[in-house]
């Protein structure tokens, strides 16, 4: 459902992503990993149509990303750091979202009911703990029951309850046959999420295999174990 | 489209800058008006309030909102939006919001003690001059990724539109003064929208006669009918470049 084709971005004379291509499909469930700064987050911020890439095209469930907008609809986003209006209470940032959006589709609030974040609606943004902030942004990526799910290291500051929930939350989508996209440092948590997984390396994607095929090739059991071997190894 | 101005609105008027600015500009027109004894010398006061403060409250509040709403923004292009929806939204709520308090704080007093032409004219200016630098604004937000920076480049656009540029005239005026310069100065003066709210205001006073042969060729031109047809279109220039090209700068922009 996402595909993209050579695409290249370069801020200033950093190259960020280079020749970038890669293709999934519903159901999938792909984990992004990769060292700091190599380009996952600004790959992302592609998809979404965030950032503008210099090359290549990005297709979104066949929609161009450059021309369109419509295909937003279909996108659930978490950024890895969110970024609210600061005087606007949680409350009326969901209210305004389900206004702007106007999904036909029923309202998922899986994750406000499982968060408790109705009782925290009062809150103005800025008052917010990383952590809330966190929940704050996985409900409202989940809100609209989008089929592809785009999670920007979603466990990053939530606390062993909460992500668990989100795991949880996550497992349950992609057995609806969603798309998504998890990006994330954390590899012992990813084992039972993903069924694909990439590697990316400044820039550029290194590796595109199935969790089991990986797991064969290397010998390992654990994914932490089988990365850490295809980084040693790496024909350089 | 609608929601989202509805929302920027909201959030403007949630802030009591622009409410604080409708008050100043209340009391400022009332004391002014009550001040002097005759309607027409309290309007030539109110010209060069109108043309120093009101260009400038627009183009530091709106290029100081526009940065603080770069979160709001970031989070509007994460949803199906088109991305000139949103930035012509934030457009029409400044420019909304502004022309509002203007509306408010300055011209109903002056329906109230001046319902003249001129007065009606320097209205009509105020709104104009309010709408275009909020575009002006815009585009030096678009241009630079730092607060600081682009705030500064939008104070330095309002410097030399109310006071630097005059001084480039005047000595233009006077390295070429062997030279017939009247016409040329018609073209000169489109060239800064303040003067143009000014020109067209004083030629309703009826003191175009102080301003020597280059008054007389004013008159001759924006005194006419067409003349007011060009010089307004020329304003409607002022917003509608600045406007488009900061348009297509945000379409590329990485957020």
């Amino acid at each position: 459902m996402i595909s993209a084709n050579k695409v290249n971005k370069s801020f200033g004379k950093l190259k960020v992503l280079n020749e970038v291509s890669f293709t999934s499909n519903s159901g999938q469930c792909i984990a992004l990993i990769g060292p700091n700064g190599c380009g996952k987050t600004t790959f992302i911020k592609c998809v979404l149509g965030m950032v503008v890439p210099d090359t290549g095209t990005i297709t979104v469930m066949g929609k161009d990303v450059a021309s369109g907008w419509q295909y937003r609809s279909e996108v659930g986003y978490m950024p890895q750091v969110g970024r609210y209006p600061e005087n606007m209470q949680i409350g009326q940032v969901i209210e305004m979202l389900t206004d702007i959006r106007q999904s036909n589709k029923t309202i998922d609030d899986d994750l406000i009911s499982a968060f408790a974040l109705k009782a925290l609606y009062h809150k103005r943004m800025r008052t917010l703990s990383g952590g809330t902030m966190q929940k704050v942004s996985a409900a409202i990526a989940f809100l609209f029951g989008a089929s592809v799910l785009i999670l920007d290291e979603p466990t990053a500051g939530l606390d062993p309850v909460a992500s668990e929930i989100l795991k949880e939350k996550v497992l349950a989508e992609k057995a609806r046959g969603k798309l998504i996209l998890i990006t994330s440092h954390i590899l012992s948590e990813l084992d039972e999420l993903i069924s694909d997984i990439v590697y990316m390396q400044d820039g550029s994607i290194l590796l595109y295999k199935t969790l089991n095929a990986l797991k064969e090739e290397t010998g390992e059991t654990k994914l932490s174990r089988a990365i850490a071997q295809i980084m040693t190894n790496k024909p350089s | 489209m609608i929601k989202i101005i509805k929302y920027i609105l909201l959030d403007i008027l949630r802030n009591k800058m622009v409410l604080g600015y409708a008050v100043f500009l209340f009391a400022i027109t009332f004391t002014v008006f009550s001040l002097e004894d005759s309607t027409q010398k309290g309007l030539l006061s109110m010209l060069n309030l109108v043309l120093f403060i009101v260009p400038l409250v627009s183009v530091i509040f709106s290029t100081i909102y526009v940065y603080n709403s770069s979160e709001f923004i970031e989070l509007l292009v994460s949803q199906p939006l088109k991305r000139s929806s949103i930035w012509l939204s934030i457009f029409v709520g400044l420019a909304g919001a502004l022309s509002l308090a203007f509306f408010a704080g300055a011209g109903l007093p002056m329906l109230f003690y001046e319902p003249s032409p001129t007065g009606l004219m320097l209205l009509l200016m105020g709104l104009l001059i309010s709408v275009i630098f909020v575009a002006i604004a815009m585009l030096a937000a678009v241009h630079t990724r730092d607060k600081a920076k682009g705030i500064g480049f939008a104070i330095l656009l309002w410097i030399y539109f109310s006071l630097l540029f005059d001084g480039l005239v005047l000595f233009l005026l006077f390295q070429f003064a062997d030279y017939p310069l009247e016409k040329a100065m018609i073209g000169i003066s489109a060239l800064n929208p303040i003067d143009l709210g000014r020109i067209l205001v004083l030629l309703k006073m009826d003191v175009s006669a102080l301003m020597g042969y280059t008054g007389a060729v004013f008159k001759e031109f924006y005194g006419t009918d067409k003349g007011l047809i060009v010089s307004l279109s020329v304003m409607v220039l002022w917003i509608a470049l600045p406007l488009l090209y900061s348009l297509k700068k945000f379409n590329r922009k990485d957020l």
